[in-house]
């Protein structure tokens, strides 16, 4: 029954990390540049681009400045990736996956 | 050039504070500093590019008929006690290291402490197309006075066909006023005996009807009840006035008849001008506790222009005016600063045929069931005809006990816990 409330784990380049249902990491220290890889295919992005590295590494400086993940509006003004380009990066919706590739909590998004 | 007057030594005996807008929260800020020192003590200056303050939660009714625009504005300079000057002019821009505003006139105002009340912009040009065919025919915004006068019009001559309701992007002024806008919009049309003819679609960036889960859940099953439909994670790229359709950026589209389209927020545009200043959105990085920006220590910040993970909200601006004028003397006195905001939030949500619901919530504590301020109180979370009275009230109370900057009774800044539910936990919530 613990197990069952317990945050999921997942093996990523082989170390173990924590997740939360929407697989978001719950310790982003866990996260390593060889995880990227393995996370951006199961979000389905066979192929990593420069751009799509440029978008993750953004994500992760301003995670460690702000302590929370941009919104895309704001990726948008200051990624250097226009929002029309972060979609067709990250078709799924760019904040929310490109943080889960960049192993950041689920952006705090705006009350 | 350097007007003698407004450059007055700022370094004499007498402090100078300048606060930027005289709308919510510059008002408030002002009257209750003027009440605290006297005018040797602190001369107090106020900045506004208008007149005319307007009571902003009123146009939520207006599209309805239920309000009047010329009712809701009353002149700015009689909602400041005496010993306040006010100006009315644009600001230019700040600039932080001199200690001084620059206004659109070339004038410049030296400041001991300066106060940022300049609130929220809309910013309808960032969104592909929405200020372009269709706009004011058939896309609306109720977030201006023009624009929800025009809709009033328009929604009493729309008869079938597709509503929709749609927030681009958050932040935004008062979070709930677009599903207050929902609920209302079904109360009308069923008033007007046309809500079979008419589809109510309320499109939302969010994944809910709104932020906070308790909240969402419960705002989420009122809509479904009230039979209106929700698109949710739409992050809307281009308005397509003249064909109907609102794209997302993720290539899905929702047609409409007509749509009424929350824009873009974003501070106000002087902050971009003002090296330093504001973040990406032009919001001022500001202590969430102290109120006292990221930027300056002699800068601080009030209401909707704050970058806080707090809503943009008359009574969040309400609560903050307190801690505000407490840590601007504090910092005058050279005293330490209190940590005395808690991120206290309260909103009436009106939800049509005449009742209301009540949030209360703070930055730890999400909104909860029980009653507000005590344990006999306004209902929290239930729609109510109280509560709906409650919003009624919130006018009379806007003008006479929040701009003048008095406390309302039994209403400290501070969320009270004592009427609530606090027992359920995010867990048991979800389960
Ligand atoms: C449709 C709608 C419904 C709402 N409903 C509610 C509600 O039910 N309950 C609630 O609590 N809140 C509600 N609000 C929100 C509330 O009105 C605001 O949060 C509140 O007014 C914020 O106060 P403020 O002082 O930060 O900004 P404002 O009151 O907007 O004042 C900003 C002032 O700055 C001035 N200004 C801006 N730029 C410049 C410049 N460059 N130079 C000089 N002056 C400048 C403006 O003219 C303005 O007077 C609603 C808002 C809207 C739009």
């Amino acid at each position: 029954m613990i197990d069952t409330m317990m945050a999921p784990t997942v093996t990523l380049a082989g170390l173990t990390v924590d997740v939360n249902e929407e697989g978001f990491f719950l310790q982003p220290e866990q996260w390593a540049e060889t995880m990227v890889p393995e996370l951006a295919r199961a979000e389905g992005i066979a192929d990593l681009t420069d751009r799509h590295w440029q978008v993750i590494r953004f994500m992760r400086r301003q995670f460690e400045e702000n302590g929370t993940g941009p919104t895309v509006r704001v990726l948008g003004k200051t990624s250097g990736v226009s929002i029309k380009e972060l979609y067709q990066l990250f078709p799924k919706g760019p904040a929310k996956v490109a943080a889960r590739i960049a192993g950041i909590p689920k952006p705090r998004g705006c009350i | 050039m350097v007007d003698q007057h407004f450059s007055m030594d700022a370094h004499g005996m007498t402090k100078h504070i300048v606060i930027l807008g005289a709308g919510t929260g510059g008002t408030l800020v002002a009257n209750r500093l003027r009440r605290l020192h006297t005018d040797e003590d602190v001369r107090i200056t106020v900045v506004d590019q208008d007149g005319e303050h307007l009571y902003q939660p009123g146009l939520l009714f207006v599209p309805f008929g239920l309000a009047h625009g010329d009712k809701l504005v009353r002149p700015r300079q009689d909602q400041l006690n005496r010993g306040i000057e006010l100006l009315q002019v644009a600001v230019e821009r700040v600039d932080l290291a001199d200690n001084r505003v620059v206004l659109a006139d070339q004038r410049t105002l030296a400041y001991d402490v300066l106060v940022v009340a300049t609130g929220a912009t809309l910013v309808p040009g960032e969104t592909d197309g929405l200020v372009g065919p269709g706009w004011m025919e058939r896309v609306f915004t109720f977030y201006t006075l023009a624009g929800a006068t025009a809709l009033a019009d328009a929604l009493a001559h729309f008869d079938e066909g597709r509503l929709v309701v749609n927030v681009v992007d958050m932040p935004i002024k008062c979070p709930v006023a677009p599903l207050e806008f929902c609920f209302l919009a079904d109360w009308f049309f069923q008033r007007r005996g046309v809500r079979d003819r008419i589809q109510i679609t309320y499109v939302t960036p969010l994944d809910g009807a709104f932020t906070k889960p308790v909240a969402s859940k419960m705002l989420g099953s009122l809509l479904k009840e009230k039979g209106v439909e929700v698109v949710t994670e739409f992050n809307t790229g281009t308005v397509d006035g003249a064909g109907g359709h609102l794209v997302g950026y993720d290539g899905r589209t929702v047609d409409f008849d007509l749509a009424v389209v929350v824009p873009l927020h974003g501070g106000a545009d002087y902050v971009a001008r003002s090296p330093s200043l504001g973040d990406e959105l032009n919001f001022i990085p500001t202590n969430e506790h102290t109120l006292q920006s990221r930027v300056r220590p002699n800068v601080f910040v009030i209401g909707d222009a704050a970058g806080l993970p707090a809503s943009k909200a008359g009574s969040v601006t309400h609560f903050e005016g307190e801690v505000v004028c407490d840590n601007v003397d504090r910092f005058l006195a050279g005293a330490e600063l209190v940590d005395g905001y808690d991120g206290h939030a309260n909103c009436f949500i009106e939800t049509g045929f005449g009742k209301a619901l009540l949030i209360d919530f703070n930055y730890d504590t999400e909104p909860l069931p029980g009653h507000f301020p005590y344990r006999i109180g306004l209902p929290l979370l239930e729609e109510s005809r109280l509560n709906h009275l409650g919003k009624l009230m919130f006018e009379w109370v806007y003008w006479h006990l929040l701009l003048p900057g008095r406390d309302i009774p039994g209403v400290g800044s501070t969320m009270p816990r004592s009427g609530k539910r606090l027992v359920k936990t995010h867990q048991e919530v979800k389960a």
